[in-house]
């Protein structure tokens, strides 16, 4: 059913993703959760420099029916977020995995990546949460 | 709500609306669509052109009898007198208490023959409680809910849509009216009635004729719409949902319902406790918000004053139409009035709002 989860993320299982590149990864939620939540309507994120601990609360992102907890994938710190989320929250809609990223965290422990997903695994993952 | 116990049911539309891409949920025990394409997108058809909503779920009572004006008199809390045949009228179906069994819907068919349309998750319950009072009145009061299945095309363009479809003239038909007729071929009861804010209709027909008359609207462009925008519409226009806005703790008074209290008619149930509510005040209010932070505000969500709770959200979410975050909360009878502005909890966090004119929206006529 997912043809295009990008290979080069890993995936939580709260349905975050991590895009990495050197010791900063950029962080959103999937394409799965941004259709399970439907039209996003408001983002709220960590201030720039908050510490976070990997699997902590990070945020809230909601949509017209629901709210939902953001999870942080990896420990670090934030160093920027997206803003243009303030005025185009569907920007997590129409393009979770660019324009629609949430934050960015230095990781303080960039082998906490290799205890997210695949892509394969977290195809699999989805595959098995739909069917519930 | 969402609790429910076995396989749930399914209206004559199920398999229509997996044909469509609706996204299936639980909604009081029933598989109903919370969304098809997204539900700003419905709601904004819905607002500027015609959607289509499968509320076939809704139950229908017929209350029969050559005492039936009197039951539903002494039942309700409008004016039943005042309908002819041909008219609907909405009211609230109420405890000896003043309190809500059910808001519902009564159509006139004939001078001893009326047509009740209640809340899904109350038709079984509104039943018993119609029985219940029945007495030594002479009337038959039958549940039809499995004879009818029930479509709402909503929307400026509803009767330029729905016309062709009928032998019915829709233009004649005004607010609150109905005809019978055929729609698609088929004996059909259609009245200028919704839950959206804009003008439309309702459609009652018999559950096998409903899929080809759903997928026939759909082909001429009415979007198939769910229960999500169905719930940020009739929020919009600040149309009451029971179980959240209005319940068994709640009057019709307190839900800012007064214009379906009718005081002059005679006794009912509830009249003096209303007419109490009425002439000393309620001790609290249904009133609209606007949020002034950020965030949403959603049912259950507490009013808070010095660390106490004095109030509750009833209702909340972030309106399509005007982009803002609006909602229904229950206030102090002293703080209720526009331009108060209080505290709202949300998850730990203090949120002010301001009691706004209601209703958010109101389509130009």
């Amino acid at each position: 059913m997912s043809s295009s989860i990008p290979e080069d993320n890993r995936y939580a299982k709260s349905h975050e993703y991590a895009h990495a590149e050197g010791d900063v990864a950029m962080v959103g939620i999937t394409e799965y959760a941004q259709k399970e939540l439907g039209d996003v309507v408001m983002v709220e994120l960590p201030a720039v420099g908050t510490q976070i601990d990997a699997n902590e609360e990070m945020g809230t992102i909601e949509s017209v029916k629901a709210v939902s907890d953001l999870f942080a994938p990896v420990s670090g710190e934030v160093i920027e977020i997206n803003e243009a989320l303030t005025e185009k929250p569907d920007l997590v809609n129409t393009d979770p995995y660019g324009d629609g990223w949430l934050v960015k965290i230095r990781m303080s422990d960039p082998s906490e990546l290799d205890e997210l997903m695949g892509a394969d695994e977290y195809d699999e993952y989805i595959e098995a949460e739909s069917a519930k | 709500m969402s609790e429910s116990h076995g396989p749930l049911k399914k209206t004559p539309l199920n398999a229509v609306e997996k044909e469509l891409g609706g996204k299936m949920v639980d909604f009081g025990g029933w598989e109903l669509p919370v969304q098809y394409s997204g539900i700003l997108e419905e709601h904004e058809a819905v607002r500027t052109k015609a959607g289509v909503f499968d509320v076939s779920h809704m139950g229908e009572i017929t209350v029969k009898g050559p005492q039936a004006l009197e039951f539903l008199q002494k039942t309700t809390s409008n004016d039943v007198s005042q309908l002819t045949d041909g008219r609907a009228q909405y009211t609230g179906l109420l405890y000896p208490n003043g309190t809500f069994v059910d808001d519902i819907i009564i159509y006139r068919i004939a001078e001893h023959e009326y047509f009740i349309v209640v809340n899904a998750s109350n038709a079984d319950k509104d039943l018993a409680w119609f029985r219940s009072q029945q007495e030594i009145l002479d009337v038959a009061v039958v549940n039809e809910s499995a004879n009818w299945a029930q479509l709402a095309i909503q929307g400026p363009d509803a009767e330029k849509k729905l016309q062709p479809l009928t032998d019915i003239h829709l233009s004649k038909i005004k607010y609150y009216r109905f005809e019978r007729g055929n729609v698609d071929h088929a004996p059909a009861i259609v009245s200028r009635t919704g839950y959206t804010g804009e003008d439309g209709f309702e459609v009652y027909i018999a559950p096998d004729h409903a899929p080809k008359l759903m997928k026939k609207l759909v082909h001429e462009g009415v979007k198939p719409c769910g229960l999500g925008a169905r719930d940020t519409l009739r929020l919009e226009a600040k149309m009451a949902l029971y179980g959240n806005d209005i319940d068994d703790t709640t009057t019709p008074i307190q839900a800012d319902l007064a214009w379906i209290v009718k005081l002059d008619k005679g006794a009912f149930n509830g009249h003096d406790v209303l007419a109490k509510e009425k002439a000393d005040g309620p001790p609290r209010k249904l009133v609209g918000f606007e949020l002034l932070d950020r965030g949403i505000a959603r049912h259950g969500f507490k009013i808070v004053e010095g660390g106490k709770e004095i109030g509750v959200v009833t209702s909340g979410t972030h309106s399509p139409t005007l982009k803002k975050s609006i909602g229904l909360a229950y206030l102090p009878l002293d703080k209720s009035a526009q331009g108060s502005e209080f505290t709202i909890d949300i998850r730990g966090k203090e949120a002010r709002a301001r009691v706004v004119p209601t209703p958010f929206y109101k389509r130009a006529k």
